[in-house]
C-alpha cells in the first residue's frame, strides 16, 4: 500500500552543494537535496555516515560551512535574525526522546507554544490535549515522562513537536531506542502523521516503514548521498554496490 | 509444607513466609541476622543504657536551673549548672538590644516564618498574596529592627548580638547569595567572554581567600573601595562579605548541576525554538537547582555556622556572648554548659535546614512516583 496525498510541487527544503566539517573531519560532502511540500523522505545508511548531522543541519542544530540550505524560503546563514522562528516551523523527534523530565506530559507539550508562539495557556492546553489524543495517550497528560514507557514517551515527543504546528517534521531514528513491542506503536503514529500530508524526513532502518510511507529513499555513506530513488526501485533494484551490500545486511538479519 | 499443584495460570498470590515482614521480621533481619550482629546489638544496647542514664542525670535530674553563681549551683547539686544560661538568656537571644524594645525582634522573627512560607512551600494556599508579603517583608524587618522611623526608637547596630545576630547574618546571607550564585553559575557558562571571565575571576577569588580575611577587609577596608560618601554599617559590610563568599560556592555547586543536564535537553529546547532566557528559566535552572539542592543546603549550613566568625571583628554572636558570660567571675568555669547551649541552638537550626532539603528533594523527584 502506498499512501497518496495531494502533493504540491512547492519546494520547502532546498539543499545545494552543502558541505560540513567537524574540525578537519569532512562529515557531509556535496549534499544536494530538494524536498517538496508533503513529501516523505527516508534516509538510511551505516552508522557514522552523517545521517543525523544532515537532518540536524536543516534546523541548524549543526552549522554547515559551505553551500546553501533554504528552509521555507529562508536561507540558513550565520547572520540570521530569527532563528527561533524558523526552528519553531521545523519539528524534530530524537532517538532518546529528550522530554523534559521535570515537567508533566501536558506541560512538555504546552511550554513552547505558550512562550515561543505566545499562545494563551488555555488554547495551548486544548491543542496539546487534541494532539495527545491523536497519539493515543490523553490519559497520561498529568504524569511525568519518567512514569511512561519508552513508546509512550516517544509519542509524547511527537505530540510535543506537533504542538508547535510545524510545517516540516524531522525524525532521527525515532524507534532505535525502543523495545520491539513498542516500535509498532510509534511507527503507527508516524504513519498516521504521514496520512495528514505532513512533510517528513525520517532517518530510520525500519524498511517496512520506508516501503509503506516514503516517496523517496536516500542511502548515505561516508557523508555522501550515494543513491536516491522511489522505494520500489530502491529496494528491488538498487544500482550502487554499497547500497546492495547495506540492504542485504539489514534485510537479512 | 505440602506443595499443592495448580493448573498453569491459576497460581494464587501467597503470603510471604513467616518472620520476613512486619516488626518482627525487621528486627530479625536488621538486629539479629547473625551471631556477631546479635552480639553487637546487645553490647550497643547496654552501652546506650549507661550513656543515656549518665546524660539524663547530668542534663536534667542532677542539674541546677537557677542560682546566684557557680558556687551557689554546686551547693545545690552536682549536675549541670544551667543558671549561667537562664540568668543571661536575654543576652544570648537579643545581645544588648534594649530590653523595652525586644518585642520588635520577636515580631520580626515570628513574621519571618510567614514571609518564608510561600517561598519554601510552593503548594501553600493563597500563595500569591503571601508572596506580596514576602516582597514587602525585608523593608518591614529593616524598619522594625533598626528603628528611626514611625516613632520607633533608633537602635545602634553595635547593640545587636546573640542568636538574633546569627539569624540576621545567616538569613540575609542565604537569601542574597542564592540569586547571586545562580547568576555567577550562568555567567561562568556564558558564551560572552567578558561575562565568563568576570564570573570566573570573582568565583576563584572568593573561594581562594579565607572567610576570616574577608571579614577583616569588611571591618577595616571595604569603605576605601566604595564610592566616597557611602558609609555602610559594619553589619551590612559583613553581610555583603558572607553573601559574596557563599555565592561563589553556590555558583560552583549549581554549575555542577548545569553540567549534569544531558545535552539532549538543550537540543530539544532549541528544536522547539526557545531562546536563551527561555531555556535557562524553564529547562536549565529547574533541573540544575533540583540536582544541586544537597550541595546548596550544605553551603547554607556552612555559611550559617560561619557567622560565628564575626566574633573576630568584635560583633557579639552567641559564642561571643557566651565568652563574655564565662569571663564573669560568678560563672567562671562553666564552659561546658555554655558551649553546649550554643551548639544546641546551631544544631536545631541546621537540622531544620537539612530536613527541609530532604523533603524538597523528595517532592521534586518526578520519576516513578
Ligand atoms: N559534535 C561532533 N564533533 C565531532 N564529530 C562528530 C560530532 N557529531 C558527530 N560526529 C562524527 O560525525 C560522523 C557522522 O555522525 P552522525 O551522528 O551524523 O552519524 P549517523 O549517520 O547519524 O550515525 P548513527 O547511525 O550512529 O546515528 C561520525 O563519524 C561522528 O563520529
Ligand atoms: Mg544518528
Amino acid at each position: 500500500m502506498v499512501i497518496n496525498n495531494n502533493k504540491s510541487s512547492k519546494t520547502v527544503i532546498q539543499i545545494k552543494e552543502m558541505h560540513k566539517w567537524f574540525g578537519n573531519f569532512h562529515v557531509l560532502k556535496n549534499i544536494s537535496l530538494g524536498v517538496n511540500q508533503g513529501e516523505r523522505i527516508v534516509i538510511c545508511g551505516p552508522s557514522g555516515s552523517g545521517k543525523s548531522t544532515l537532518i540536524r543541519c536543516i534546523n541548524r542544530l549543526e552549522v554547515h560551512q559551505q553551500g546553501d540550505i533554504i528552509v521555507n524560503n529562508v536561507e540558513l546563514t550565520g547572520d540570521l535574525k530569527n532563528l527561533e522562528a524558523i526552528r519553531s516551523d521545523v519539528g524534530m523527534v530524537f532517538q532518546s526522546f529528550n522530554l523534559f523530565p521535570h515537567l508533566t506530559v501536558l506541560e512538555n507539550c504546552t511550554l513552547a507554544p505558550i512562550w515561543v508562539k505566545k499562545l494563551p495557556k488555555k488554547e495551548a492546553e486544548e491543542l496539546a490535549m487534541e494532539l495527545l489524543t491523536r497519539v493515543k495517550i490523553p490519559e497520561q497528560a498529568l504524569k511525568y515522562p519518567g512514569q511512561l514507557s519508552g513508546g509512550q514517551q516517544q509519542r509524547v515527543a511527537i505530540a510535543r513537536s506537533l504542538c508547535m504546528q510545524p510545517k516540516i517534521m524531522l525524525f532521527d531514528e525515532p524507534t532505535s531506542a525502543l523495545d520491539p513491542e513498542m516500535i509498532k506503536e510509534v511507527l503507527d503514529t508516524m504513519i498516521e502523521l504521514a496520512e495528514t500530508g505532513m512533510t517528513m524526513i525520517v532517518v530510520t532502518h525500519e524498511m517496512g516503514f520506508a516501503k509503506k510511507v516514503a516517496d523517496s529513499v536516500i542511502f548515505m555513506d561516508e557523508g555522501e548521498i550515494i543513491e536516491q530513488n522511489d522505494p520500489k526501485n530502491f529496494f528491488n533494484n538498487p544500482k550502487n554496490d554499497r547500497t546492495k551490500l547495506f540492504l542485504s545486511q539489514i534485510l537479512n538479519h | 509444607m505440602s506443595e499443592k499443584t495448580y493448573k498453569p495460570g491459576n497460581y494464587p498470590d501467597l503470603p510471604p513466609p513467616p518472620g520476613t515482614v512486619g516488626v518482627y521480621g525487621w528486627i530479625r533481619q536488621n538486629l539479629f541476622s547473625s551471631i556477631s550482629n546479635s552480639l553487637l546489638t546487645i553490647i550497643s544496647v547496654v552501652l546506650l543504657y549507661y550513656l543515656i542514664n549518665g546524660i539524663i542525670g547530668w542534663f536534667f535530674l542532677d542539674a541546677v536551673f537557677d542560682a546566684e553563681s557557680k558556687i551557689a549551683c554546686r551547693k545545690i547539686n552536682d549536675g549541670a549548672c544551667w543558671a549561667v544560661i537562664t540568668r543571661r538568656v536575654g543576652q544570648f537571644v537579643y545581645g544588648f538590644y534594649p530590653e523595652a524594645e525586644r518585642w520588635r525582634i520577636d515580631i520580626t522573627f515570628l513574621t519571618m516564618f510567614i514571609a518564608f512560607a510561600p517561598l519554601l512551600y510552593p503548594d501553600i494556599p493563597k500563595r500569591k498574596w503571601l508572596l506580596y508579603f514576602s516582597l514587602f517583608y525585608p523593608f518591614f524587618a529593616f524598619v522594625l529592627i533598626m528603628g528611626g522611623y514611625f516613632g520607633l526608637q533608633k537602635i545602634e547596630y553595635s547593640l545587636f548580638g546573640g542568636f538574633m545576630l546569627t539569624v540576621i547574618l545567616g538569613v540575609c546571607g542565604i537569601v542574597c547569595s542564592l540569586p547571586l550564585g545562580i547568576l555567577l553559575a550562568l555567567g561562568r557558562q556564558s558564551n560572552l567572554t567578558v561575562v565568563r571571565t568576570l564570573s570566573v575571576c570573582f568565583i576563584e577569588f572568593m573561594r581562594g581567600v579565607p572567610l576570616i580575611t574577608l571579614l577583616f577587609v569588611a571591618s577595616s577596608m571595604l569603605n576605601y573601595f566604595l564610592p566616597p560618601g557611602t558609609n555602610f554599617s559594619i553589619l551590612v559590610r559583613v553581610i555583603i562579605m558572607f553573601t559574596f563568599f557563599s555565592a561563589a560556592y553556590i555558583a560552583e555547586v549549581i554549575r555542577g548541576g548545569i553540567q549534569a543536564i544531558p545535552k539532549g535537553q538543550y537540543e530539544a529546547a532549541d528544536a522547539l525554538g526557545m531562546n536563551y532566557w527561555q531555556k535557562t528559566r524553564f529547562i536549565t535552572l529547574p533541573q540544575a537547582l533540583k540536582i544541586s539542592i544537597p550541595g546548596i543546603v550544605n553551603t547554607f549550613i556552612g555559611l550559617y555556622k560561619d557567622t560565628t566568625l564575626v566574633v573576630v571583628i568584635g560583633l557579639l554572636d552567641p559564642l561571643g556572648i557566651g565568652r563574655a558570660a564565662l569571663a564573669d567571675t560568678k560563672w567562671n568555669g562553666l564552659s561546658t554548659e555554655t558551649y553546649l547551649f550554643v551548639a544546641l541552638f546551631f544544631f536545631v537550626s541546621c537540622f531544620a535546614m537539612s530536613r527541609y532539603s530532604l523533603w524538597l528533594e523528595n517532592k521534586l523527584n518526578t520519576d516513578k512516583k
